[in-house]
């Protein structure tokens, strides 16, 4: 930087030259973390209450950008720099409007804007399969097909599982609501044990949904609609048990003269 | 000419590479003409944030060969006064206006450093100086903070303030002769 100038101070006010100079302001230490985890170059984390136990939440300026459940935040960080390779740090204070919006996201009382996510690094394709993730309803599961069949990829069941696996933000982004066609919790990073507390805490039924699956089930119908629907829709648990069908597959289904369901949009019979 | 000659090429190759290294080089500057024209460290701390904030999104918004050619130290200077300005426009004026030695119009909103007078008496001369400047005209302060505080060559100064450079010279020589001014007639006041 140029030295403190005194030409065009006038003679004998150096000294008044020095002062200016000096009035040069160290800026804050905070200063440059803040600007790098508003712009998305750094990253901060804090710890929330989730549905099953502690989550871990890192998040930036462009939005949440990874999550772990449990409290080891060394681990935690050790992954996140693995992945993202952007320094991450303990929040200084949370930020408020973010955990407003993570809490309404898992209070099943409440509806909102949830928040924000940053998934970059991510692929297109993996995107589509989080965001279809984000529209199975709190306490309800589809299978990998479902997801598949969505996209318009019905082959692709093993690539939505493994994107699923990269869900970057478990718990808030809920892969965990993707099961086997068979209703078995199958594959969850973080355990099929915490897969199960999960739906559980959401009022999901696992047992109740593995011995569906085990029994051959994979569709109620009702007879007054003649709809059929994924078991956990919320039209197949308004169905009584004495109208209610179970079918073991589309083709039963379409032959017996039932429909699809609109809002669980299980398959239709191929024509 | 900027510190480092040649972080523009890397921000335009590499934005996200490089975009901490431009904080660093130029975090003082952003803040301190912030401090100097907001008065608060806190105000202008968020003042620096902005600023960062803004110019990596233009930045990444623009194409190479624009960001390239830039010169970042006073398009960032630019930008941090404009926010500052524009601060100071929406915080509520001072309960009581800052003495404004003979006469000269009243620094609009000036920051909220300490009374001359009571600073005067405890004897911090830093905070003197900071005090008088703050109570400057608001283009004379400007022109000062970016010359004598900051130090930068005057093309620069009239380039951050969009002014020509003799008009720049005008407002840093009046400014600093009401300085020397107040100055002088605080010595004769208050004894050593």
């Amino acid at each position: 930087m140029n030295p403190p100038d005194t030409h065009d101070i006038g003679g004998g006010w150096r000294e008044l030259a020095e002062g200016l100079h000096g009035l040069r302001a160290e800026p804050p230490a905070t200063l440059r973390p803040a600007v790098l985890e508003r712009v998305g170059l750094a990253d901060a984390y804090l710890t929330v209450d989730g549905p099953a136990g502690p989550l871990l939440v890192a998040f930036n300026g462009r939005g949440i950008s990874a999550t772990a459940p449990g409290s080891d935040e060394a681990a935690f960080a050790e992954r996140f720099q693995a992945r993202f390779r952007r320094p991450l740090r303990p929040a200084d204070r949370p930020p408020a409007r973010l955990v407003a919006q993570v809490r309404r996201l898992l209070d099943p009382d409440r509806r909102g804007t949830p928040p924000r996510y940053d998934l970059r690094g991510t692929s297109a394709f993996e995107q589509a399969v989080l965001a279809k993730a984000q529209e199975i309803p709190r306490g309800q599961v589809r299978p990998y097909a479902w997801v598949a069949g969505e996209l318009g990829q019905p082959a692709a069941v093993r690539a939505v599982g493994a994107a699923l696996g990269r869900n970057p933000i478990p718990v808030l982004i809920p892969c965990h609501r993707v099961v086997g066609s068979d209703g078995r919790l199958t594959g969850y990073a973080w355990g099929v044990g915490y897969k199960r507390a999960l739906l559980a805490a959401e009022g999901a039924d696992p047992e109740e949904l593995e011995r569906l699956g085990r029994r051959g089930t994979r569709f109620y119908g009702s007879d007054t609609t003649r709809i059929y629907c994924y078991p956990t829709c919320v039209h197949a648990r308004r169905v009584t048990d004495r109208h209610l069908l179970r079918f073991g597959g589309v083709a039963e289904a379409a032959a017996a003269g039932y429909r699809p369901c609109r809002v669980c949009r299980p398959p239709a019979l191929a024509r | 000419m900027d510190i480092q000659p040649e972080l523009p090429d890397r921000l335009a190759r590499d934005l996200d590479g490089a975009f901490e290294e431009l904080v660093g080089a130029h975090e003082r500057l952003v803040f301190g003409l912030a401090l100097r024209v907001v008065g608060d460290r806190a105000d202008a701390e968020e003042v620096a944030q902005d600023t960062f904030e803004r110019a990596y999104h233009a930045l990444a918004g623009y194409p190479a060969e624009r960001v390239a050619a830039m010169r970042l130290r006073p398009w960032l200077a630019q930008i941090a006064l404009n926010l500052a300005r524009n601060r100071l426009r929406r915080r509520p004026p001072p309960a009581r206006p800052l003495e404004d030695g003979d006469g000269q119009p009243l620094a609009v909103a000036a920051p909220a450093a300490a009374e001359p007078a009571q600073v005067a008496e405890r004897g911090q001369e830093r905070e003197l100086l900071a005090a008088l400047l703050a109570s400057l005209p608001r283009h004379w302060r400007e022109a000062v903070v970016l010359r004598h505080v900051e130090g930068l060559p005057y093309a620069e100064v009239a380039e951050v303030l969009g002014r020509p450079v003799g008009t720049v010279k005008t407002h840093v020589h009046r400014g600093v002769r009401q300085l020397r001014e107040d100055l002088e007639r605080r010595e004769e006041r208050v004894p050593r």
